[in-house]
């Protein structure tokens, strides 16, 4: 890293790539600032005085921006996308929300292979080429985790941020062939009314997927963001079923099985199940109900004056289109229109925007989604009336964020 | 979708070529959106029985596809303290959120809704006893993942459901008996009742 002085540190010359021989000039000079992140950052006192980096094989953040995940640091743990700090709708691949089941796994793509069988008039096999030989489409989805919310349910805190309140969503351009190409291929047979999706991972995650939704918008993906999916998404393939739970998008998929009735898989009986009031238990709730968040003002961040603010967020849906948000600053009493920003995609995160001319005085700010089917983002008393507190998945009910007099921010799940 | 927008001579040299195969693809599925596709892309080959019996190790609540053997209470007691206890506890109660409890059998009438503290287990929640062999053989133990024999499994499998009262300790587990099982939170699910459009479920 290059001091205020304009000299340049042993490991930033080593990092101005070895072998750009003009780059290792300019470093033997003193000349160039580089971009490997420094605590604290630093940037030349007057960046017009010297020259900037050489070109570089992989970008990096700026030595100022440090995003991260959070990670729960256990193999079948979440990690969740810190949503305060993302602009847009795309998620930065190396941002996207993880939750695995046995690790992350690393397959070659060589040895990868994808096995369609059982209620088939064709079983078949699919090296990595053939698939992404067949036509392919490239669409923009959100993924969320089933359980996203779910701390901030049962024990929200003031402190939660974002990242921590509904870190488990994240929204990405896919690209990938239909399923219903596939099964073309193969020929399901006229008994076969489920699939088993199974992933080549240490938990050989296992799902069982209505035939009807394979037909529909169902995608084998392989590219994210314009690159090879990352390995924390199921490199190198992974079943993408927009706007359903993403513990049902498997990921590492390696075997498809049509058959006729679900093989009831642990992770579609003894989890992502919903416990409802009255003894009972919802099955196979794939879908994600519309929902909303705030992503700013929320905590940490601290409101230093009054004045004009943006409220700024995201909505989404997984049965289509998010076609309104609304914003309340007065926790609920009244309610304004947001800005949608952008074409409305469907079963994808929607950037909403609201300005807000804020008075220095107390304020709750909340959120409320609408989708195209005129389903309206429910509020927490409605919600815990129909689910209950010990309901255990698809938490989207409205959240706020308090603003006290001194502009801090807190976290209000109870709103 | 883009279709291929022109029908070049390569292409319907391709679909000429593809005719055996199209033709038996009149029961497809789904139907492409672009009538200048072939019914096939002639991508892929054939899965031979081989590779999918090795992959195909599913088991669903018929059992159909569970193996031969058989495992007891007693076998399953020693495995579960060699392979399981360290996570899931001595007993079964676990380690949460890793490492859930497996071993409990309150509450009896399905509260979960009341009350997230009631614990799932696999005696009050799971509804087919074949997902725990299906589970024990595809993922279990963390660490040595697939790497169970079917009479181990068959085994820790009685003794789980021992231990959560659901059988007794001298039921012998194998392909007839499992399947058999009736799971205590078995008749508790209901299908999906969510549909969007107004109103809260």
């Amino acid at each position: 890293m290059s001091d205020e002085s304009g000299r340049i540190s042993r490991r930033a010359a080593i990092s101005a790539t070895a072998g750009a021989v003009g780059a290792a000039l300019l470093a033997r000079a003193g000349l160039v600032a580089q971009d490997t992140p420094a605590s604290p950052a630093t940037a030349p006192a007057d960046p017009t005085k010297l020259p900037g980096m050489p070109t570089s094989a992989l970008g990096g953040r700026s030595p100022f921006v440090h995003p991260e995940r959070a990670p729960t640091g256990v193999l079948s743990g979440p990690s969740f996308t810190p949503l305060q700090e993302l602009t847009g709708t795309i998620t930065p691949s190396d941002l996207h929300f993880e939750r695995h089941h046995g690790g992350a796994a690393i397959i070659d793509p060589q040895q990868w292979k994808l096995v369609i069988h059982g209620m088939v008039e064709r079983p078949l096999t699919f090296d990595l080429e053939d698939l992404q030989r067949f036509p392919s489409v490239t669409r923009v989805h959100f993924i969320e985790c089933a359980g996203n919310g779910r701390n901030a349910y049962r024990a929200p805190a003031p402190g939660m941020t974002p990242q921590q309140v509904d870190g488990l969503t994240s929204n990405t351009e896919w690209t990938g062939v239909p399923l219903s190409l596939l099964f073309r291929e193969a020929g399901l047979k006229a008994k076969a009314t489920w699939f088993l999706a199974e992933g080549g991972d240490a938990a050989v995650l296992s799902r069982s997927i209505p035939i009807a939704k394979g037909l529909d918008d169902a995608l084998l993906v392989w590219g994210q963001n314009g690159e090879p999916l990352r390995v924390q998404n199921g490199y190198p393939v992974r079943l993408l079923l927009p706007g359903w739970e993403g513990n049902a998008c498997v990921k590492w998929l390696r075997r498809l099985e049509l058959i006729d009735q679900p093989n009831m898989s642990r992770d579609e009986t003894s989890k992502y199940t919903d416990p409802l009031p009255g003894g009972k238990a919802r099955q196979f709730s794939f879908e994600v109900d519309a929902k909303s968040i705030i992503t700013s003002p929320a905590a940490p961040l601290k409101l230093d004056k009054a004045g004009w603010w943006p409220v700024r967020g995201l909505a989404w849906s997984g049965r289509g289109r998010i076609t309104r948000v609304e914003v309340s600053t007065d926790g609920g009493k009244r309610w304004a229109d947001a800005e949608l920003q952008g074409a409305a995609m469907p079963k994808a995160h929607m950037r909403f925007q609201h300005m807000w001319n804020w008075t220095g005085r107390d304020a709750l700010l909340l959120s409320r989604a609408t989708d195209e089917t005129g389903y309206v983002q429910p509020t927490r008393a409605t919600f815990q009336a129909a689910r209950g507190i010990g309901t255990d998945f698809h938490f989207n009910y409205i959240r706020g964020w308090r603003v006290d007099g001194n502009g801090a921010v807190t976290f209000e799940g109870r709103a | 979708m883009n279709a291929l927008r022109v029908l070049t001579p390569a292409s319907l040299l391709l679909a000429l070529a593809a005719c055996g195969r199209a033709e038996r693809h009149a029961t497809a599925g789904a139907d492409s959106k672009a009538p200048t596709w072939p019914a096939s892309f002639e991508l892929g080959r054939a899965a031979t029985a081989a590779e999918i019996e090795a992959w195909n190790i599913d088991v669903n609540p018929t059992g159909a596809s569970l193996p031969p053997g058989r495992g007891t209470y007693e076998a399953g007691k020693a495995l579960y303290a060699e392979k399981c206890a360290a996570c899931h506890g001595a007993k079964g109660e676990g380690m949460p959120p890793a490492y859930p409890r497996l071993v409990g059998a309150e509450p009896r009438d399905f509260s979960f809704a009341d009350d997230f503290t009631k614990t799932k287990t696999i005696g009050n929640y799971w509804p087919y006893a074949t997902t725990l062999y299906d589970y024990l053989n595809r993922a279990m133990p963390l660490t040595q993942p697939g790497s169970l024999r079917p009479e181990q499994i068959y085994s820790l499998v009685a003794y789980l459901l021992a231990e959560n009262q659901v059988i007794g300790q001298d039921a012998v587990m194998d392909a007839r008996s499992l399947p058999a099982v009736k799971m205590p939170g078995r008749d508790h699910f209901v299908p999906d009742d969510r549909a969007g459009g107004p109103g809260f479920k």
